[in-house]
């Protein structure tokens, strides 16, 4: 865990004049999770989708392993399959089964061989216990699983940097634990992984690093134990105060 | 009803009834290119070619066939072109297909969810692929009910043309009634050369219309 290979550097994002994100910087090492908490709106999934390149930037730069993927070129395209995103409305493809979903991308973007790249797609659907749902179609699929398949196709392009917006946000509360346990899994087998979240509990077991990010920039960072125990800004405290109930 | 007049009749109606086919059937394949390559235009918004593709699609669609056929048939030669009363019935039958699949495709299209796109872009898949194999299949599928309800519509709607002289079904009864007066004969005939042309298209529609849509809507 030493060499740095996301570099997120002094990114600017507006819509017209309304500025989303503000000179944020951020290093994220190889094989680091780091969980990016803050208000809603504050700007964390924009900051997710700029990295993938859902969204163009207005200034700065993001780089991965020193070269720039800010763009649209043909080259900077292949070089984002480098990271993988999943949502948090799933998003499969409705008319494929869950198979087919899984293994549409490697066949047709990476070029792999059709039995090799389903051989693995059953694997990795077996290491999310879904196997035996390989021929089944989304909406046959519970909430969670079609995260957990989402999650699966996202890894079937061997990805080495993993981006989880809110992937539990949409899920009822019984389908998220099954969910947060496959992020845990990922995360422990030394996955490189920026997760977007409102699980406090989840955000605190996964994370080497805490980001909290608020009207558009980083406010403040650290490990969890820093930072959930010895929040140093007013702003993260009054934010974590408001995950607590009294009577 | 006379049974011998039927049995002299039938010969003559299963040739209309090959003729209306074949002139259906290109007519109809000219209105899914016509109505897909329109339906891409509008919803990829290419400039230059939207509003005319507009304009094609209104003009087409608020004017009767049978008015286009007259058009087609007595306009085309007074520029110099001069075409076959099948082949006109081929080109209105494709030009007014044309601006109903149009339509059908497009809000086929635009029934699919923007964000299968961002989903397809973060796989990596080029905009092509994304097209080809994400979102045309969703559309299609999408489309299949409104697609067969035009074609059963396009069929029937070859009974116009035997106001242009084509000898299609509709140009046989009339033709028939005319010459030799057998009126329930021909009439009946004719209802049931137009059943054995649509309904097989029906059956086989609503099969296709349950296969396709399978995998997004049910079991």
């Amino acid at each position: 865990m030493s060499e740095t290979i996301l570099k997120i550097d002094h990114l600017q994002k507006q819509f017209d004049s309304h500025v989303i994100l503000k000179d944020v910087s951020l290093s994220v090492k190889k094989g680091e999770v780091i969980v990016i908490i803050g208000p809603s709106g504050c700007g964390k999934s924009t900051f997710l989708r700029c990295i993938n390149g859902l969204e163009d930037i207005q200034s700065g730069d993001i780089l991965l392993e020193n070269r720039s993927i800010v763009g649209n070129t043909t080259q900077i395209q292949k070089e984002r399959q480098r990271i993988g995103m999943v949502f948090q409305s799933y998003d499969l493809f409705p008319h494929k089964t869950v198979l087919d979903n899984v293994t549409l991308a490697p066949r047709k973007v990476q070029k792999r061989d059709k039995a090799e790249v389903e051989k693995e797609g059953l694997q990795l659907l077996d290491r999310v216990g879904l196997a035996s749902k390989q021929n089944a179609y989304p909406r046959q699929l519970s909430g969670g699983q079609k995260q957990r398949v989402a999650i699966v196709r996202a890894l079937a392009m061997h990805p080495e940097i993993l981006l989880f917006d809110e992937v539990t946000a949409a899920l009822d509360p019984e389908m998220v634990h099954e969910v947060l346990e496959t992020m845990l899994e990922l995360a422990r087998s030394g996955n490189t992984m920026l997760i977007v979240t409102h699980e406090m509990s989840f955000a605190r077991a996964v994370a080497d690093r805490i980001v909290f990010l608020d009207e558009g920039g980083i406010v403040e960072e650290g490990t969890p134990e820093e930072f959930f125990e010895h929040p140093k800004t007013d702003r993260a405290k009054k934010f974590l105060a408001s995950f607590e109930y009294h009577r | 009803m006379n049974r011998d007049v039927i049995v002299e009749y039938v010969p003559l109606y299963v040739e209309a009834l090959g003729r209306t086919v074949h002139i259906g059937l290109v007519g109809i394949l000219g209105a899914i290119l016509l109505g897909l390559g329109s339906s891409l235009i509008l919803y990829f918004q290419v400039k230059g070619f939207r509003r005319l593709t507009r304009a094609y699609i209104e003009l087409f669609r608020n004017t009767p066939l049978l008015v286009q056929l007259f058009f087609l048939y007595f306009g085309l030669p007074k520029l110099g072109l001069r075409i076959t009363a099948d082949f006109c019935g081929m080109l209105g039958l494709a030009l007014i297909g044309g601006s109903y699949m149009a339509e059908t495709f497009r809000s086929g299209l635009e029934a699919v969810d923007r964000i299968q796109f961002e989903s397809a872009k973060s796989l990596g898949m080029s905009p092509w692929q994304t097209f080809f194999y994400v979102i045309l299949p969703q559309a299609v599928s999408t489309s299949v009910p409104g697609f067969v309800a035009n074609m059963i519509f396009l069929l029937k709607e070859t009974s116009v043309f035997s106001a242009i002289s084509v000898m299609d079904l509709m140009f046989t009864a009339k033709d028939l009634i005319g010459m030799e007066y057998k009126t329930m004969e021909a009439l009946t005939l004719l209802v049931v050369f137009y059943l054995i042309m649509l309904l097989p298209v029906s059956v086989l529609g609503s099969l296709v219309e349950r296969r396709v849509r399978y995998g997004s809507y049910g079991d």
